[in-house]
């Protein structure tokens, strides 16, 4: 089972990964809050796209669990598990222990 | 070449007929050639590992490319051939059976696309060539379902060429005429032959033909073809 605070750690890290291959200045802090998807995102939807990826290979090399975490509702505003770095951290978390039942 | 700068080529439906051609052309070639078929292959190379994967299953796609990823660290090439085929008259076609050969040939092809750009991605490196058919562009008749799931394949590809090409991954698809293979074994000799005379190039096509187009496409040089789709025989 994965702890909570390694997949915040992936996605954090995954998240630092995407602003360098993009080119963008990260924002000053970045936390459980920073918000990933719609208004006030600090990706476009390319470069969510780019983090998924990233933290998918992330839980793949260091936890050995092939995850999928895209759904159907992942660029949604208001439902998408990628919403903010905690919702997906939350989302990274339960779709890992998915995989690996 | 050590191992670790050897491409990495993913070939589905290498069992038998262009697949396996395909899988041992590109061995010959020094790829490290990692196959997929529902059944089980042995082509006596180290430079060959087969996985017995239905394309259109999810988890098995995921399995088998994270597999390769853990060994190779790199996937640059695919082939997606795998598909099936059903002739048939599309009032004597059951939905089971059309169901299946979407499945298949577009699910299928999507899966295994999806899950290897995703290394490509990485590397900001990759080549994929999906393969259709001729008989959708000449709209052979008894072949409604298996053509339209082809169709499919081919604007499929033309639009993740756009999507991918910021990676540096080309997409592109290939049509081959028929070809003596199983998949054709049980169609009528007078329909092949109708198919053939129709064409500009009026012959069968080989296993060589095949590796000639996607010779042309994975090449490294072929970095701005995409979104293409070539036939042979000289349909358009």
């Amino acid at each position: 089972m994965m702890a909570r605070k390694d997949a915040y750690d992936i996605v954090l890290e995954s998240l630092q990964e995407v602003f360098v291959q993009i080119g963008t200045t990260p924002p000053a802090s970045v936390g459980e809050d920073t918000v990933l998807v719609g208004n006030d995102a600090v990706l476009d939807s390319l470069g969510v796209v780019q983090l998924i990826v990233e933290v998918e290979q992330r839980v793949e090399q260091a936890h050995s669990i092939s995850v999928t975490l895209a759904n159907d509702k992942a660029m949604s505003q208001k439902n998408s598990p990628f919403r903010t770095v905690g919702v997906l951290t939350d989302h990274v978390v339960t779709t890992a222990q998915e995989a690996a039942s | 070449m050590s191992v670790a700068e050897r491409p990495v080529m993913v070939i589905t439906g290498s069992r038998k007929g262009i697949g396996r051609y395909l899988a041992e052309h590109y061995v010959a070639k020094g790829y490290l050639v990692e196959g997929c078929s529902r059944g089980e292959v042995d082509l006596g190379t180290p430079d060959y590992r087969h996985h017995q994967v239905d394309v259109a299953d999810e988890k098995g796609v995921r399995t088998m490319v994270a597999d390769i990823t853990k060994r190779h660290g790199r996937i640059d090439v695919v082939l997606n051939n795998a598909a099936i085929a059903s002739m048939n008259h599309v009032l004597l076609t059951p939905a089971k059976s059309a169901n299946r050969m979407l499945e298949v040939n577009v699910t299928g092809t999507m899966l295994v696309c999806r899950d290897t750009a995703k290394v490509m991605m990485r590397r900001r490196y990759g080549r994929i060539v999906n393969f259709t058919t001729i008989v959708a562009p000449i709209a052979l008749a008894g072949e409604a379902v298996y053509a339209a799931s082809k169709s499919a394949v081919v604007t499929f590809t033309r639009i993740l060429a756009f999507e991918l090409g910021q990676w540096g991954i080309t997409c592109n698809s290939f049509g081959a005429t028929p070809i003596m293979t199983d998949m054709i074994k049980g169609v009528p000799q007078d329909k092949i032959d109708a198919v053939v005379n129709n064409l500009a190039i009026k012959r069968l096509g080989t296993p060589q033909d095949c590796a000639n187009v996607c010779d042309f496409f994975i090449s490294p040089s072929s970095d701005n073809i995409t979104g293409q789709v070539i036939y042979l025989g000289g349909v358009t």
